[in-house]
């Protein structure tokens, strides 16, 4: 429909150019127009899925749709390529993306947030700069919108001005951009002084060209470099930056920036080292080793954690080394089932934050062992919370299992006995630590706060307000949903390894 | 060995150095701002003298176009030290009327007197 | 051959002729009107030049017709018709700029020198770059360096008087070292033209009096160019200057004297192989690291504004010196590029600090709390430039890293590399110090007071330098076609 209007080259560069002009909109309109801002957003954010999701059919059909924005080196171009991987990860954020601008507008004007304008300009930066990330055709510009997603989540995750929150800032800062810059850059300028190119090609640009123990550490450079996977050590950013308001922490989680990370993980390792390389090679071993211990620990300091938020986050920092794992594994299968797993992720993930924050805009409680009973006074919210819960693990009827599925059946496939071990073993600590939060939620007596506490005010409190609410309903539906009809990612995902 | 006709031959040399290590040892050592100036003044003569000796030539003349002259001593290297006087002058009258500006606004033109005024007022400032 | 093309003298003699003017007008309106068309011409004349140079070759002009190597001769290559277009924009920016800024800083019956040493500087630092004779460039290093000392002396905090003076004494030693290098090779080879230098200099290469000129060369040039650790009088003398002259000195005198150094070892010793004969490269190299992570480390812990960006520069002098010290073409090609690139951004930021200091007259980190608030268009250039320093993408800066890197990637020297990289997050690291307190700390107490709206007289020329550095951090290509032309041109390839 769209393409009747606007050639495609259009389409892409204006999923680029939407978010920003949205963001200008925004800021014009700004504290005074309060309702009109919020309407700017939201109309650009389903603006923006339109744009995106009118590529897909041409995606799927085999097109590769590519539009070179400016010549930033000689020879070296700014450019933007929709390839299935990229196409999937940028409907997950955009798609997201909706959700989560009607979920802000409940959290933000609920908590009475200072500087809200800035918060929506910086959200449509960072959707930009994730959409940059999905579509880039070369590492150069993945490089480019990597770094300007580091920068504009920024403001995002130091948005309180406290100084637990700069704290928190300079951790986020420091270990992102450390890594890129240490890591990343130089990984990328030895790939170009290898190969001369940076293009994402099928079947990858270093094939012939690098050798044993180069390999390795060119692999060890991308994947540490890519600190928004958040592989352990690197992982620090990702609870330090829980200081952040709750949309901010859906929006790092779930839409935009560890997916950026993991989705830049795949992509290097399919299109520019490529899966066969890596098999011949056996270059990857100790990134299977890598992810299998981020999975188990993660989970392990998981289970410890009585911060709601922080617990999902160690639970996002094992379950993105799933992706890794599952594109690691090299068997063409599981890198499909790592491709799902962005998306199923995505969605479980985005309901638990948005449960979390839910919780505490209603009741003012963060941490896990105050939630007793809370699921009586709150049902929908922990309605939504267990269907998200039971996707990390992995049951069924969640888009979790199949992802989980793919990635164990890729497992089998090349009859690795590690890996299948740690699925496993991580599933029974993710039902460890998120089965208790459902049952004291639903089952337990609640406990009454002492008239003197703090927050006693919240004591007689109901649901969150009603876009919170829905929002979260929403994305539970999306994730039983996905279950029943997981074709898009899937196909997206064998798109990716089939041709 | 030293080679005594050599060390004659080369003392235009000699006192270059000797000239140009004096006024580099003043420049650094002395903590009073004219010394200092006097010192640098030491330091660019010992150029100038450099330059000037070079040009000589055994037995030339002076450069004057004259047919009775068959050797000329080189103008060129006189010519070019001509300039680097007057700059020095430029440089020297400037020095000195910062001096005359520093010893109006510290009241002294001992360095480390300056200095000690300078890091009392950081002090403050901090 | 081509003719003397009478442009290039245009570019010396009109600033130096528009300097007494100046004087002679007493006036401070009047003056600035004469830098300001002045300015403006030079920057058309100069990016005329570039374009012909880019195109035709090189620009001749010979004095009172003689020709080289007996009379002096001004010659325009790439490199220099580069560095040319900086001097010339960054004085086209700063004059405007400087009408206010001045007026807030220095005494009112003194501002038309203020104009009147500005052009002489401006008259100098482009004389440097279009002559041709080593002489000559003495001659004309000394009228930019007395220049700015005056210039600096002008501050307004007593300190500026003892900084210039110190500046004057290491100025004056560098400039005399400069001269005995000269006196030597003279001495040896009879000529002070580099080209002719250039043609004489294997003979005699291996002699030590040779040793000796290159060595008093190169560290009365790195006394100019503030090579760690002969910088120390840079610090002081930026921060107490005022603040347009500081934006001036920052983006202009330190990149001409890196070009002194190019010359010296890529056209005087072209024809030697210069890093095989001496011990030059681990020295240069040492020093760049050197002053690439001690400069940045007590950029660090500054407090004043200025004298923290006046350390970043010392540690950015070292990426150049680094990107020279490889002497492959990238590398040059890199240290050039980087010439450019920090002219953009330091003047960036140095002229965003004194708009600062004129509305708010801040000077020290802690007083600018809340300023990203009160003047967020400025403080917006600000972050551009800071970001410019670290080597973000979309910068200019992320330009000169990526040559850089490359480069020693090139050259097989990945420790080097990597110790780029490092460094470039101790600029992380100081960047941040002012954003957090700009943005971020204390943001429930009052901003600090705008004592002064600030003219547009100062935004705008703040902006120009801002959105340059943004412009050249995305369309690389020319600026890095041209460096490396020059680089190509200077390695001897042409």
């Amino acid at each position: 429909m769209i393409s009747a209007y606007l050639s495609q080259a259009a389409v892409i560069q204006l999923t680029l150019i939407l978010p920003l002009l949205g963001g200008l909109m925004v800021w014009a309109l700004g504290e005074r127009n309060r309702n009109l801002r919020e309407a700017a957003s939201l109309i650009t954010a389903i603006l923006e899925f339109v744009l995106v999701a009118s590529l897909t059919s041409d995606v799927l059909d085999g097109g590769r749709p590519s539009v070179d924005m400016l010549e930033m080196f000689p020879g070296l171009m700014l450019t933007l390529t929709v390839e299935p991987l990229g196409q999937l990860f940028a409907l997950i954020a955009s798609g997201l993306w909706i959700v989560n601008t009607v979920y802000s507008i409940g959290y933000m004007r609920g908590n009475k947030e200072l500087h809200q304008t800035r918060f929506y300009v910086c959200f449509t930066l960072a959707i930009s700069s994730a959409i940059g990330i999905a579509y880039s055709g070369n590492i150069l510009t993945m490089f480019v919108f990597y770094e300007v997603l580091t920068l504009s989540t920024y403001p995002l995750v130091t948005h309180s001005g406290r100084p637990e929150a700069i704290k928190g800032g300079r951790v986020y800062l420091g270990i992102l951009m450390a890594t890129s810059i240490g890591f990343l850059f130089l990984a990328m300028l030895w790939t170009y002084n290898i190969t001369g190119t940076l293009d994402f090609q099928s079947g990858g640009i270093l094939a012939d060209k690098v050798h044993g123990p180069e390999l390795a550490v060119l692999l060890f450079l991308y994947v540490f470099g890519i600190g928004k996977a958040a592989m352990m050590p690197v992982h620090r950013w990702l609870p330090a930056a829980m200081v952040a308001p709750t949309p901010v922490s859906a929006l790092l989680h779930a839409v935009a920036v560890v997916k950026a990370g993991v989705f830049a993980v795949v992509k290097v390792i399919v299109y520019i080292f490529g899966l066969d390389l890596l098999v011949d090679a056996r270059a990857d071993d100790w990134l299977i080793l890598v992810a299998a211990f981020t999975i188990i620990s993660a989970s392990i300091i998981a289970l410890r954690q009585d911060n709601l938020k922080r617990r999902l986050a160690y639970s996002t920092i094992s379950q993105l080394s799933y992706v890794i794992l599952g594109a690691a594994i090299l068997a063409p299968i599981s890198v499909a089932g790592a491709a799902m797993h962005m998306a199923a992720h995505a969605f479980g993930k985005i309901t638990l934050f948005f449960a979390a924050g839910a919780i505490y805009t209603a009741a003012h409680k963060t941490k896990v062992s105050e939630l007793d009973g809370i699921g009586r006074t709150m049902p929908f919210t922990m309605g939504a919370f267990a269907i998200g819960a039971l996707s990390m693990i992995g049951l069924p009827p969640t888009a979790g299992f199949i992802s989980k599925w793919y990635i164990l059946s890729g497992a089998l496939e090349t009859s690795n006995a590690l890996v299948i071990l740690v699925i496993i073993a991580s599933t029974l600590l993710n039902a460890a630590y998120f089965l208790p939060i459902i049952y004291v939620a639903f089952f337990k007596e609640p406990q009454k706060r002492h008239k003197n506490a703090p927050h006693y005010e919240f004591e007689n409190h109901g649901e969150a307000p009603w876009p919170m609410v829905l929002a979260l309903c929403f994305t539970a539906l999306g994730t039983i949903v996905l279950f029943f009809y997981p074709e898009v990612p899937l196909a997206l995902g064998q798109a990716l390894v089939g041709d | 060995m030293i080679d005594i006709p050599d060390l004659i031959g080369l003392l235009n040399y000699w006192v270059v150095i000797v000239l140009m290590m004096s006024g580099f040892y003043v420049v650094i050592a002395q903590g009073n701002l004219i010394k200092k100036i006097v010192g640098l003044n030491i330091f660019q003569v010992s150029v100038f003298v450099f330059y000037i000796s070079m040009g000589k030539i055994e037995g030339g003349s002076a450069p004057i176009l004259d047919d009775a002259i068959e050797i000329y001593s080189n103008p060129l290297p006189h010519v070019l030290i001509l300039t680097a006087i007057v700059v020095g002058v430029a440089t020297t009258a400037l020095a000195l009327a910062l001096v005359v500006r520093i010893n109006a606004a510290y009241g002294t033109i001992e360095e480390d007197e300056i200095q000690a005024i300078e890091h009392e007022e950081e002090d403050v400032a901090c | 051959m081509l003719t003397s093309d009478p442009w290039l003298i245009l570019l010396v003699v009109v600033p130096l002729l528009a300097a007494p003017v100046c004087v002679l007008l007493r006036n401070a309106t009047a003056a600035w009107a004469v830098a300001l068309v002045v300015s403006w011409s030079i920057f058309g004349i100069a990016v005329k030049l570039l374009i012909q140079v880019l195109e035709q070759g090189e620009v001749f002009y010979r004095i009172g017709g003689w020709d080289a190597p007996w009379g002096i001769e001004y010659k325009l290559d790439p490199l220099g018709a580069f560095v040319v277009v900086i001097i010339a924009t960054i004085g086209a920016v700063v004059i405007p700029y400087a009408k206010k800024s001045v007026e807030n800083e220095i005494q009112k019956e003194r501002i038309y020198l203020f104009y009147t040493m500005m052009l002489l500087c401006i008259s100098g630092l482009l004389g440097i770059t279009v002559t041709g004779d080593a002489f000559n460039l003495f001659v004309f290093l000394e009228i930019s360096s007395l220049s700015s000392y005056v210039l600096i002396s002008m501050g307004q905090d007593r300190r500026a008087l003892t900084a210039a003076y110190r500046y004057l004494i290491m100025g004056t030693i560098g400039a005399t070292f400069y001269i005995i290098g000269v006196g030597l090779m003279y001495q040896m080879t009879g000529s002070l033209n580099f080209a002719d230098l250039s043609t004489i200099m294997p003979a005699i290469a291996d002699t030590r009096t040779v040793l000796a000129a290159l060595a008093f060369l190169t560290v009365g040039i790195s006394l100019k160019l503030a090579l760690f650790p002969l910088h120390m009088w840079l610090p002081n003398a930026y921060t107490f200057a005022p603040s347009a002259v500081t934006a001036f000195l920052a983006a202009t005198a330190t990149k001409v004297s890196l070009y002194v150094l190019l010359r010296i070892f890529f056209t005087v010793f072209g024809e030697v192989d210069l890093f095989a004969t001496f011990p030059l490269q681990p020295v240069l190299i040492g020093m760049a690291l050197a002053g690439m992570f001690l400069a940045s480390l007590s950029a660090i812990w500054q407090e004043n504004l200025k004298r923290m960006m006046a350390y970043s520069s010392v540690a950015q002098i070292g990426y150049m010196v680094l990107g020279v010290a490889l002497a492959t073409e990238a590398g040059l090609a890199g240290g050039i590029i980087h010439l450019f690139n920090h002219a953009l951004v330091k003047g960036t930021a140095f002229l965003a600090i004194g708009a600062i200091i004129y509305s708010t007259g801040a000077v020290t980190l802690r007083d600018l709390r809340g300023v990203g608030k009160s003047m967020p268009l400025l403080m917006a250039a600000f972050i551009v430039a800071g970001l410019g320093l670290i080597g973000v993408p979309l910068t200019a800066g992320f330009v000169s890293k990526w040559q850089l890197v490359t480069a020693t990637l090139e050259a097989d020297m990945w420790p080097l590399a990597a110790l780029i990289l490092l460094s470039s997050l101790l600029a992380v690291i100081y960047v941040w110090r002012i954003f957090e307190v700009a943005y971020l700390r204390d943001s429930h107490l009052a901003p600090v007071k705008i004592i002064k709206k600030l003219p547009l007289s100062m935004l705008i020329p703040t902006w120009i330098l801002a959105l340059a550095s943004l412009y050249f951090g995305t369309h690389a290509t020319l600026t890095m076609d041209i460096a490396h032309t020059a680089a190509r041109q200077l390695m001897g390839g042409m």
